[in-house]
């Protein structure tokens, strides 16, 4: 392989600048998109577990919906249509006067589309709860609400802890499709980096292994969290 | 807004040829991931130590990168390293196939795995060598387990191969984008193009849920 490697380009300024910032862009697009992830699909897999025919039909056509569209696809669609069949309105002001589109668009693609893969967790996390729990519930008076706040939720989450782990690393890869839409993230400033020195491989090895690190201290976060989150009945991590 | 959906229907032959690449592209990959994740399983199962770790940082190392790093690497390498100019769509393949490889391995890993100890003590029994337990009592069994999943992953990589849009080559996803601004008309291509993808994708899920279905009655 005839290549001149030079790992001094990634100390020179000012293309570390560029990286750092790429990497501090993923990490504000994942976290963002991640917490819109929880909270809605949260909801959606309640809603999905809920005895109504109408809430199981429409949570299962926003999770398949979801689900079955390419990640690159939904965001331009959020990027592209949605300005244009929203009322006029909402349009010119989503196009003229909401601050960092790109960044904004990313976050709400991202954050949606997980919810959807989120939701599936949840919902067989609650599934997951043995039958017993809701039953006692039921019979000590609790409602609904209090019956998934206090009783069912709290195991359903610990239930799919390994499971959302993996959809929580997911979306930090997932997060470099911003680039398509002008977001220069970690994997648009190596590129960037690799159009301005030529020298490519020395940006994407960087850029590795920022991903492989960021892999690393997720997974380790989620363990801990795991541990310190088991009940003593065996719920959760053992 | 007036919507002028014509567009899209003038467009079909040349969205069908995007297809035909997607869809191959997504084929060529299962194979190839299949045939590498196998070897890569077999090696991580195996008692060979030192292989099964070079196998366990291949396919976390792949796991843990972006697909679009993943296809911005091959696209750059692979020239490099055979040393004369090669298509988008050769280090496109080679980008997937390796890249699937470390999901299909763990997918089959799983698979392997789900057989019980007993089968491969009977068949040791039986007077069977490794290969020839593992190609005719294991992996019959252990394929049928991991067929709903792993059609399950082909929905996920036919998605996926809309990436091949970062290094312009024409699947369906880039030809859908290459009309659509051509001809001005991206709410109208774009929404056809998410109709497609919805109709394929949970064709493929669907089949995915009844076979664990029939699996999970037998």
């Amino acid at each position: 392989m005839n290549y001149a490697w030079d790992w001094s380009v990634l100390a020179q300024s000012p293309y570390l600048g560029w990286l750092i910032s790429g990497l501090e862009m993923t990490l504000l697009i994942s976290l963002s998109a991640w917490s819109i992830a929880l909270v809605l699909g949260g909801v959606v897999g309640v809603l999905s577990q809920l005895p109504s025919w109408q809430l199981r039909a429409a949570t299962s056509l926003y999770i398949s919906a979801f689900r079955n569209v390419p990640l690159l696809l939904q965001l331009f669609i959020w990027f592209f249509v949605v300005p244009e069949i929203l009322p006029t309105a909402w349009g010119h002001w989503l196009k003229r006067d909401l601050p960092f589109p790109e960044l904004v668009t990313s976050i709400l693609a991202l954050g949606v589309f997980t919810s959807a893969r989120v939701a599936v967790q949840v919902a067989s996390g609650v599934a997951a709860v043995p039958k017993g729990q809701r039953m006692a519930a039921l019979a000590s008076g609790m409602n609904i609400a209090q019956i998934y706040g206090l009783v069912l939720l709290p195991q359903a989450f610990r239930i799919v802890l390994p499971p959302l782990t993996s959809d929580f690393l997911t979306i930090f890869k997932n997060s470099a499709l911003a680039l398509t839409i002008g977001v220069f993230e970690l994997t648009a400033q190596s590129r960037q980096v690799e159009s301005y020195t030529f020298h490519g491989f020395e940006a994407f090895t960087a850029a590795t292994f920022a991903y492989l690190l960021v892999a690393a201290l997720v997974t380790l976060f989620m363990r801990l969290l795991e541990r310190q989150t088991a009940l003593p009945s065996g719920v959760g991590a053992a | 807004m007036n919507l002028d959906f014509s567009v899209v229907a003038r467009a079909i032959p040349f969205l069908a040829e995007g297809l035909a690449l997607s869809f191959l592209l997504t084929a060529v990959a299962m194979a190839g991931g299949t045939a590498i994740g196998l070897v890569l399983a077999v090696i991580r199962l195996s008692t060979w130590r030192s292989a099964g770790l070079v196998a366990a940082a291949y396919v976390n190392g792949f796991r843990a990168i972006p697909l679009v790093l993943v296809i911005f690497w091959f696209y750059f390498l692979v020239p490099l390293a055979l040393g004369h100019p090669v298509s988008a769509l050769q280090s496109a393949i080679i980008a997937f196939v390796l890249f699937e490889a470390a999901y299909y391995s763990e997918i089959i890993r799983a698979g392997l795995a789900s057989v019980r100890v007993g089968q491969w003590q009977a068949a040791s029994a039986s007077g069977l060598g490794y290969i020839q337990t593992l190609r005719l009592i294991i992996l019959p069994q252990a394929l049928r387990n991991m067929l709903p999943v792993m059609i399950s992953q082909a929905v996920i990589l036919f998605q996926d191969t809309s990436l091949v849009y970062v290094i312009s080559l024409r699947d369906f996803m880039t030809s859908a984008s290459i009309v659509a601004n051509r001809d001005n008309r991206l709410v109208e291509i774009y929404l056809f193009a998410a109709l497609v993808y919805f109709v394929i994708c949970s064709t493929g899920a669907w089949s995915a849920s009844v076979l664990s279905r029939k699996r999970s009655l037998a």
